[in-house]
């Protein structure tokens, strides 16, 4: 990693710290409070790629372990990963990878709509798969039943794929980081 | 000496500096010119920050294309947002960072930090978050943190821009206090009345080479002809 | 940098963070096992105990408690539902127990001496080719930008009002993100002026 690399790596992983700063937006139709926050993971990846986002996320994370009140609503320590949403944070960094991956892959082709389709695929599908496994394993509950208490935050995880692929296109036009490379 | 021997740049297809050969060697140089006429990247060359598409730079006869690592210990840069320069969260560790760099002794960096934070008045910013100072403070902070790494010779790159009047004062008489060589690139003209020697550039050549006043007086006349 | 150690001079606050979460990995593993209603509970007594020896009100331990709350109750009624009563409170129990505890590290323990344990631990990987080194400089970075990122959103969304653009997340996120990257560049730079060498040979 260049020195470079580094500092984008401390960057989104306070860019995604700053999000939780943010008050959650309360959406009448919805169950759940959207928070901010979870886009960081959808941008870290689309905008850095999948090693660079994964360790942005995996960084933050690390900061929050280590006692530091960095997670919207100022949660922190350890007994955040130990909760049953706690594969939800773990996911995150999955989401960044799995996402930066896709970018990275299609980066000279991208349209917005296979942007959001990749989005969707890493800060969703791959987020979710993870975050149910692991509330299922520790609220000893089925996968249904672990899905069926996820979905209520599907819909507002969908508004911010759109929101991350918006800003990772304009991101892109104007100050690509993502290059074709495949040294990455 | 800092010497540049036909010193060619380019971004792509756009040529910033074209031919450009200059001994400097004044204990005060200042770089003046227009947005664009390639005054940044020039200092940017002279520490291997960006080493020329032609040409040599040569620092006390080293190259920069073979010896940035070397050449970066001597010759310290200062950029315009000294809120880009500060790395670490707290006014010491930031200090620290650039003489761990250079792997010196635990006793010599607490010595070093304590004498330069004495020196600008921030011995009681010591313990601070970097981002609690003041705009000066910070420019002072970031100067610091070149200074305790001892360089032989100081590039600023518009170290004043972004202050205040009476913040830019103190800059720059923290810049005239300096035992080291200065090049200083500026648009603050009135900088540079005690300097040795001003160059100005325009469109990626030399416009003119000499005395403060003669020199500012010719890229007044480049400006509004 | 604000943090949510709570300072305190007890033994549970000198213990060494090392010693502390080599203790969570054991006792989470452990009442992994543990489905037995008595002794998780008796678990959870003594876990509260600890609060009283590390100084902590009770007011603070329920504080910790607060988040995770609605989960814990859905969770319970859920349980209650598919399983039995028993089951509910297993699952419930279990979570408060490991929660608490986690908490009671981070309360107990500094932020510096949690990095210090991190370098420690992670020694290691510099055998694959991980530079310890590197980790605490990202570490101390990432620190160093969340209050410089707010800012710049400050500034940003200053300028997004005097031109009318009250709340769109999308304008407020492109030039800052952008902005964010090129002060990273010049960062960047400014290390490697100072010496900085991402991967000395």
């Amino acid at each position: 990693m260049r020195t470079k690399d580094l500092v984008y790596v401390a960057l989104f992983a306070a860019v995604t710290a700053a999000l939780g700063l943010f008050p959650p937006i309360a959406v009448p139709v919805l169950a759940v409070p959207i928070t901010a926050q979870s886009l960081g993971p959808m941008l870290a990846g689309a905008i850095l790629g999948a090693k660079r986002g994964a360790l942005a996320i995996a960084l933050l994370l690390i900061l929050v372990a280590i006692g530091l009140p960095l997670l919207s609503g100022g949660r922190g320590g350890f007994g955040v990963f130990l909760g049953p949403s706690g594969g939800f944070l773990v996911g995150w960094v999955l989401a960044a990878f799995v996402t930066g991956w896709l970018f990275e892959r299609s980066w000279s082709t991208l349209t917005y709509w296979t942007g959001a389709i990749y989005t969707f695929l890493g800060g969703v599908v791959a987020l979710y798969t993870l975050g149910i496994g692991w509330l299922a394993v520790a609220a000893n509950l089925s996968l249904f039943q672990a899905a069926a208490g996820s979905v209520a935050f599907i819909p507002g995880d969908i508004v911010k794929v759109l929101i991350a692929t918006t800003v990772a296109l304009a991101v892109k036009r104007s100050y690509p980081i993502i290059e074709e490379r495949s040294d990455g | 000496m800092i010497e540049l021997q036909d010193v060619t740049h380019r971004f792509g297809d756009l040529t910033v500096l074209k031919g450009v050969t200059l001994e400097l060697s004044e204990r005060r140089i200042g770089v003046i010119g227009s947005n664009g006429s390639g005054k940044s990247t020039f200092a940017r060359l002279l520490n291997g920050l960006q080493i020329p598409t032609s040409g040599h730079v040569l620092v006390d006869g080293q190259n920069t294309r073979h010896q940035a690592r070397a050449i970066r210990r001597k010759v310290g840069f200062v950029f315009q947002n000294p809120e880009n320069q500060i790395v670490f969260p707290i006014v010491e560790e930031d200090l620290a960072f650039g003489m761990k760099n250079l792997k010196l002794d635990q006793s010599v960096i607490s010595q070093r930090i304590d004498a330069v934070l004495e020196r600008y008045d921030l011995t009681a910013f010591k313990q601070h978050p970097a981002h609690l100072l003041s705009g000066g403070q910070k420019q002072l902070l970031a100067i610091s943190g070149v200074l305790v790494m001892d360089p032989k010779y100081i590039v600023f790159d518009e170290p004043t821009t972004l202050l205040d009047l009476r913040n830019k004062r103190r800059i720059s008489q923290a810049i005239a206090e300096l035992s080291q060589s200065v090049v200083m690139v500026t648009h603050d003209l009135d900088l540079l009345g005690d300097f040795d020697r001003v160059i100005v550039f325009h469109d990626g050549r030399v416009a003119a080479d000499d005395v403060p006043r003669v020199a500012i007086n010719r890229y007044k006349a480049l400006l509004c002809p | 940098m604000m943090s949510l150690y709570s300072p305190g001079e007890t033994a549970l606050h000198r213990l060494p963070a090392g010693t502390k979460l080599l203790g969570l990995v054991l006792a989470g593993t452990s009442l992994f096992f543990v489905a037995d209603i008595v002794v998780l509970s008796g678990a959870l007594i003594l876990v509260c105990g600890a609060y009283l020896v590390a100084n902590m009100t009770v007011k603070t331990l329920f504080a910790q408690l607060r988040p995770i709350l609605w989960i814990v109750l859905i969770l319970f009624v859920a349980q209650a539902f598919i399983n039995g009563w028993q089951a509910g409170l297993v699952v419930v129990l279990r979570l408060m127990n490991l929660i608490l505890l986690a908490a009671l590290i981070t309360l107990t323990t500094r932020v510096s001496e949690m990095t210090d344990t991190l370098e420690w631990a992670i020694q290691p990987l510099g055998w694959v080719g991980v530079d310890p080194r590197k980790i605490s400089l990202v570490i101390s970075m990432a620190i160093r930008f969340i209050p410089l990122i707010s800012q710049i959103t400050a500034e940003v969304r200053e300028a997004q009002r005097a031109r009318g653009i009250e709340k769109s997340i999308v304008a407020l996120a492109i030039p800052v993100v952008i902005r964010t990257l090129k002060m990273a560049d010049d960062i960047a730079d400014a290390m490697e002026a100072r010496g900085f060498d991402a991967d000395p040979r």
